[in-house]
């Protein structure tokens, strides 16, 4: 009972597919390369020799195709789990995730379930080709009638994926690139479900709170141990679903603490981070004691191995947004 | 080859000639200001009746593009009322009944492809007989969409009719400014399934084709592109002044050519069809559709409905947002729509 393993990300994912596919029946993968290989990455490993061909899927390589079979399946009272090899290879399929698949239970007036999860990894810091590291959740949260998941934790990898599995509403659900392998922990053994919308306190603190989300947060919790030798006291917020959002706990800690740093790894115009400050603004205006600060990627697309260092937001540049929040008198 | 029975033809008339005289009054309709942008169904009707008749509405499915609710009354007469509220901008508009297997209306050109092959895959996954037909124009054969569903259909062996309504005419595009292809059908080649070209005014070559491609895809033979060739006979939609671009003497050509009117002389030759018929036909189609008017306007809508089925429950986000909403917003039905005209 209770029983926990040290699992990769990667491995806590390839578990919720499993336990998912055992659970019920109506659960397919589509993707490219999902099934003989077990995905680029394996995280659908096994499934294919498990589950078969008829519901592990090599499908051919159009993700407009991909995604938009998922629609029909879905019709059909099917469950469709679909890997996006990157996520930025969802730009060929975005006319089906915006205009249909995010519509489907509007237009049709709850006719139709879009039951479907779409999962891709995104983010850099692995030096990938171009169009590998693009980090969309900013536009995806802003498409009506989807959710969008972004867990930062191996057991929550495997709890938010059994929950978007399991939700009628379609999840874009994304998967940190560099913490496939990199980012590791106990792991609840038996079926977990982390339920959508509740955001998780990574660390507590009462100076000040990162509000952050995906592989953001492992570095705001770097961040927070080494200030903490500094004496301060620095909360971390992992978001875990930006789409539903957990408004009250924002507002909560920020409350509490009076200053915030948001982080995202998205360009900072339009990104879903200055969604966060605005909630914040919004909420807790008269709790704040300084300005919300935001740490982003930057205006510009995101570059080329070499140059990545220099883009991804990193400690030293949130520590020093840190440090201007707390001069804030 | 299955020809259509009398019987099946004059069934098949009915509906064109109820589609044909309803098209005349919602584009009346929408002159009045009463209903919004509406794509007539002028040129189409053989096509799309003559598909709905050849096709099972208790096991098959019709994904259609924009053009062709009025001629399917074959798949339940609430596909109708259906059309009624989605032309006054009712949200129930694109809710059928789930007996009713059509899918909702598609502004998006060829993004229903690949749904129809999904499911027409999904339902033989789900060992439930059947077909989809998804209905597309010449315009739509264009998109990636068409091409990529296309291709996966061929490659599943999905029982999907892929049918392209070649009407000649993209808005104001002409099909040679849309393909340096001879015909639409030879793409199926490149796809590895069956591609036939048909004359879509000519509602019993239409029925044979479509009960020739059902029976092969429930044969387990996969996947087949039609291509109807017909004329676009009227104005792209209610917005459109085709008279900026259709040669008038083609116009002239395709009107000799008329599918109704060929029908009509068809049966007329059988004796199965007489000036008394047409005139019963064309009241008992206004009439319905004239009901089904009244009763759109009737349908009750709440502001709030703005919410709802957006996501199975509200967000907390859209929770306040509907608490703010219904704050301000007036209560009970919501004003009569106005449309431009």
């Amino acid at each position: 009972m209770n029983s926990t393993s040290e699992l990769t990300m990667l491995q806590a994912i390839n578990e919720a597919l499993h336990g998912e596919m055992a659970r019920d029946e109506r659960v397919m993968i589509l993707g490219e390369d999902v099934g003989h290989v077990g995905g680029v990455f394996r995280a659908t490993e096994g499934l294919f020799e498990k589950f078969g061909e008829a519901r592990v899927v090599d499908m051919p390589l159009a993700e407009g195709a991909i995604v938009g079979s998922a629609v029909g399946l879905a019709m059909a009272g099917l469950v469709p789990v679909v890997e996006i090899q990157f996520l930025g290879f969802s730009y060929q399929a975005m006319h089906q995730i915006v205009g249909q698949i995010a519509r489907l239970r509007y237009r049709s007036q709850g006719r139709f379930e879009p039951a479907i999860t779409i999962r891709a990894p995104f983010g850099g810091g692995v030096r990938t080709p171009e169009l590998h590291s693009d980090s969309l959740e900013g536009q995806l949260a802003n498409v009506p009638g989807l959710k969008v998941v972004a867990p930062a934790t191996a057991a929550d990898a495997k709890g938010l994926l059994a929950a978007s599995v399991r939700d009628p509403d379609p999840v874009v659900f994304l998967e940190p690139l560099r913490g496939y392998r990199g980012i590791r922990g106990e792991v609840p053994d038996d079926d977990h479900v982390v339920p959508l919308g509740s955001a998780r306190m990574a660390r507590s603190g009462e100076d000040l709170v990162i509000v952050a989300w995906s592989h953001q947060v492992e570095v705001a919790c770097r961040v927070a141990d080494s200030l903490a030798d500094e004496g301060l006291s620095i909360a971390v917020l992992d978001l875990r679903s930006l789409v539903p959002l957990d408004i009250e706990s924002i507002a909560a800690v920020v409350d509490r603490c009076g200053r915030a740093v948001v982080i995202e790894e998205a360009a900072q115009t339009g990104g879903f981070g200055g969604e966060v400050v605005a909630t914040i603004v919004e909420e807790c205006f008269w709790s704040l004691e300084a300005p919300v600060v935001r740490v982003s990627g930057f205006d510009v697309p995101y570059p080329v191995g070499m140059l990545e260092d220099a883009y991804v937001p990193d400690e030293a540049r949130i520590t020093a947004a840190i440090r201007r929040s707390l001069e804030t008198a | 080859m299955t020809r259509p029975s009398n019987e099946q033809l004059r069934s098949i008339l009915v509906d064109m000639v109820g589609a044909r005289i309803q098209a005349g009054r919602l584009w009346n309709l929408q002159r009045q200001g009463q209903i919004g942008t509406v794509a007539p169904i002028d040129g189409h009707e053989a096509v799309v009746a003559a598909t709905a008749h050849a096709l099972d509405p208790a096991s098959d499915w019709i994904l259609p593009q924009y053009r062709e609710p009025l001629a399917l009354q074959r798949f339940g007469p609430e596909v109708l009322d259906q059309y009624m509220l989605y032309n006054i901008g009712h949200p129930d508009g694109s809710r059928l009944p789930p007996s009713v297997r059509v899918a909702p209306l598609q502004i998006s050109l060829a993004t229903q492809v690949p749904h129809a092959v999904g499911l027409a895959w999904g339902m033989t996954l789900r060992h439930q007989p059947g077909v989809t037909t998804v209905f597309f124009g010449d315009g739509s054969s264009s998109e990636g969409d068409f091409h990529e569903a296309a291709n996966l259909a061929g490659v599943l062996g999905a029982p999907v009719i892929l049918l392209c309504v070649n009407n000649q005419w993209a808005i104001s595009t002409p099909l040679h400014q849309q393909t340096a292809a001879e015909s639409l059908a030879d793409r199926a080649v490149g796809y590895g399934i069956p591609g036939v070209r048909i004359d879509g005014n000519d509602a019993a070559a239409v029925f044979d084709a479509v009960d020739e491609a059902r029976r092969l895809a429930l044969d387990g033979g996969g996947p087949t592109l039609i291509e109807a060739t017909v004329y676009r006979l009227g104005a792209h939609t209610t917005a459109d002044d085709p008279t900026r671009y259709v040669p008038a003497e083609d116009l002239k050509a395709a009107r000799a050519n008329d599918p109704v009117d060929r029908l009509v002389d068809h049966l007329r030759d059988l004796g199965l069809w007489d000036d008394d018929t047409q005139a019963e036909v064309e009241v008992a189609a206004l009439t319905r559709i004239d009901e089904a008017f009244k009763r759109a306007m009737a349908q009750p809508l709440t502001a709030d409905a703005v919410f709802d089925h957006c996501f199975i429950t509200d967000t907390p986000r859209m929770a306040r947002q509907r608490a703010d909403l219904l704050a301000t917003a007036p209560q009970g039905h919501s004003d009569t729509p106005e449309f431009d005209r």
